[in-house]
């Protein structure tokens, strides 16, 4: 955070060496003082999965219904009301694929965007580079996700969806999901310490983006006319990508795609530079 | 500045350093404020800000243990925050020469529902140590908080003495070459705080270590810390021996004396504790011979407390508190134990003490205002006024007072007991 300088003497073998100074304008991101804190980064991670699947047993099953319901849900309103097109596969699996990338991204930016502040006793006490927290909330949201894989995995046995090499390419789409959801938490996560309404901000706006992208419904239901406005939104050659993957069927839309891959990162990027620059008044402000 | 190390072998060295705060803007408020208050106001920035820190210089050379004192609000935790990067200086820099360890608040980072082992490695990576670190040294970490039946229990099925225990069990075994330690030896049971002092002492005597040291405990500061610095206002005012630092520890406290014995209280500013207006006024420590800065054990001696304004003077008491030097009280008067006959209000009361009760060393008077029904305090100074009693043969047996002899005067009545039944105490003389 404030070092400017940082020299391990060499005459002197192992001795740390660090000046304190002020810093000032836009400040890169200091890979190896992450590094160096690698061990914090294991250990919060490990807290929260210890955390979350210990506590409860319906913790664990939470996890497994918690998907499963949304697109049961979906699958009713969209599959039996609006009967839209499902890519011949039965509706459940076609809109449990669009929520198994929506989660990966919303439920991850859901916990960064409040990180620093539910941490603000570590945060104003003990220096360690900021991103680490972020960064932890990332670990414990994979293994929700590979929990709804096996699930996933479940349901395409059950119902004979069938293998595809198009499976190949989840880390791309995963990649994706936790890269935006980084960006946008380095973001939300900075800015929620000097205001704290943005920690309410998100969970309003999230649920929404879930209508606003092929979730549970496919690209093609949009109106061809309003579709270069619907693909604004980053989350659209996401979760399509998802899709696409675990079905092995649909289309990959390369523009849409190009698009997201482009979005993450820029938003990493300049995530990454809002954060840096605004870390250094956490402790003052939080 | 005070004799020390050679500064190419400082542990730490803090030059020029300032730190300054926004009063407004600083904390968090809300993004939806911010935009309005940005749209009423596009030009106006928020500028009102107060320097915690200004200018400040220090050395910490390996094997001292610095303890930093002031009021509140002087600027220590800042300092602390400086020194371990929570917070960036405004100017200025530190030099670090080793790693920095700080310790924390008890439980910072502890979490209530992880068990007592996953803890130990949860805070020491918070602390900045290292994995193998803390499994080479997680034996002698619970062995030395004592609580090794409860390793595999949740921390928050523990009592508060075995919490702060583990925290301060975790945090003394850090092998960082700096160590800071901000106000934790507030809690915990007295063994275990002398054990954590103890182990202070041996973590700074091991070779080359460097503590950092803030407590209001003016005991602890005085046994444990080899160099005294008394911030005030965010400034060095003092920079040197233990003793001369606790001195003018308690000297900054102290306020205008316009006269030996007599304080004005008049000029004050809102810094003190008080509920609207300033009632109090002026305090004088007199002798038989009138107002003094030096009274004598055995002799007479009174507390005057002059007061302006009161509106309803019958309804109001007056108490106060005599500090020693270690910021211990050791005994207070309040006009409502003169009992409800006594007509003891007003603008100006007066304390007499026929044999002041205590021993040579220097006392503050801590004076207050309240309403007796609503017992509401109306106005209140803490140290207020001071004064000195003298060293004298006050026991007419030339003997040499140790520090464990306390505050209070007593007249040494002793005599010879038998192995036989005792009698009655009579008192010698009358």
């Amino acid at each position: 955070m404030t070092v400017s300088e940082e020299v391990a003497r060499p005459e002197r073998g192992q001795v740390f060496h660090l000046v304190i100074r002020p810093t000032g304008g836009w400040r890169s991101l200091d890979l190896r003082e992450v590094w160096r804190y690698r061990g914090l980064l294991g250990a919060m991670t490990r807290r929260d999965i210890t955390l979350r699947y210990r506590q409860t047993a319906l913790g664990v099953g939470w996890v497994v219904l918690q998907p499963l319901l949304a697109a049961g849900i979906l699958s009713f309103v969209f599959g039996q009301i609006a009967r839209f097109e499902s890519d011949g596969v039965p509706y459940v699996v076609f809109a449990y694929t669009g929520v198994i990338g929506y989660n990966a991204f919303s439920s991850t930016l859901t916990f960064m965007s409040t990180c620093l502040v539910t941490n603000a006793a570590l945060v104003s006490k003990v220096y360690f580079p900021r991103i680490i927290l972020p960064l932890a909330q990332i670990g414990s949201k994979l293994v929700d996700f590979a929990v709804a894989l096996v699930l996933y995995l479940v349901l395409n046995l059950a119902f004979g969806v069938g293998f595809h090499l198009s499976m190949l390419t989840l880390p791309v789409w995963m990649a994706l999901a936790y890269g935006m959801a980084l960006g946008l938490g380095l973001l939300t996560s900075a800015a929620n310490v000097s205001y704290r309404d943005v920690g309410y901000i998100v969970p309003v706006v999230l649920p929404l983006l879930l209508y606003l992208a092929p979730v549970a419904y496919g690209i093609e239901e949009v109106p061809t006319n309003l579709r270069a406005v619907y693909r604004l939104n980053p989350l659209v050659g996401m979760i399509n990508g998802f899709r696409w993957c675990l079905l092995g069927r649909g289309s990959l839309e390369l523009g849409s795609t190009v698009y997201a891959i482009v979005f993450t990162v820029l938003i990493i990027v300049g995530g990454t530079l809002y954060f840096r620059a605004h870390e250094r008044r956490f402790a003052d402000v939080i | 500045m005070s004799s020390k190390a050679p500064s190419s072998e400082a542990r730490i060295q803090v030059r020029g350093l300032s730190k300054r705060y926004e009063v407004e803007g600083e904390r968090a408020g809300l993004l939806s404020e911010a935009i309005v208050r940005r749209l009423r106001h596009p030009l106006r920035g928020q500028k009102e800000s107060f320097w915690a820190l200004q200018d400040v210089n220090l050395e910490v050379g390996p094997g001292e243990v610095l303890g930093i004192i002031g009021k509140n609000g002087a600027g220590k935790s800042t300092l602390l925050k400086v020194m371990s990067r929570i917070t960036e200086p405004t100017s200025g820099e530190v030099e670090l020469r080793g790693r920095l360890g700080s310790l924390l608040e008890v439980g910072t980072g502890f979490h209530p529902e992880l068990t007592g082992r996953e803890n130990v490695f949860l805070n020491g990576a918070i602390l900045g140590m290292r994995k193998p670190e803390i499994q080479r040294q997680f034996d002698e970490i619970v062995d030395f908080a004592g609580i090794d039946r409860f390793l595999d229990t949740p921390v928050k099925r523990y009592s508060s003495g075995m919490y702060v225990r583990l925290a301060f069990a975790v945090a003394a075994h850090l092998s960082s070459e700096i160590l800071v330690v901000d106000e934790v030896l507030a809690v915990g049971d007295i063994e275990f705080q002398k054990k954590c002092l103890g182990k202070m002492h041996s973590v700074a005597s091991r070779a080359g270590r460097a503590v950092v040291f803030v407590s209001h405990n003016m005991n602890a500061v005085r046994d444990l810390c080899t160099r005294g610095v008394v911030l005030d206002s965010g400034r060095v005012v003092h920079d040197g021996e233990t003793v001369d630092a606790l001195h003018c520890y308690v000297d900054l406290h102290q306020h205008r004396s316009t006269a030996p014995g007599v304080f004005v209280l008049e000029d004050r500013t809102n810094n003190d504790d008080h509920e609207g207006r300033l009632y109090l006024a002026k305090l004088v420590v007199e002798d038989a011979d009138g107002p003094t800065a030096t009274l004598r054990t055995g002799r007479p001696a009174a507390i005057t407390v002059h007061c302006e304004g009161l509106p309803k003077p019958d309804e109001v008491f007056t108490r106060f508190h005599l500090r020693n030097e270690l910021n211990e009280i050791v005994l207070a008067s309040d006009t409502r134990m003169a009992g409800p006959d006594a007509e003891v209000s007003g603008q100006v009361v007066t304390f007499d003490l026929e044999q002041l009760p205590l021993l040579p060393g220097r006392y503050f008077i801590d004076v207050g205002l309240g309403m007796k029904k609503t017992r509401a305090v109306l106005d209140q100074v803490a140290s207020a006024g001071t004064f000195e009693v003298s060293r004298d043969d006050q026991y007419g047996a030339d003997y040499q007072q140790y520090p464990q002899d306390g505050s209070i005067y007593l007249a040494p009545r002793w005599r010879q007991g038998t192995a036989a039944a005792t009698p009655p105490v009579t008192p010698r003389g009358g």
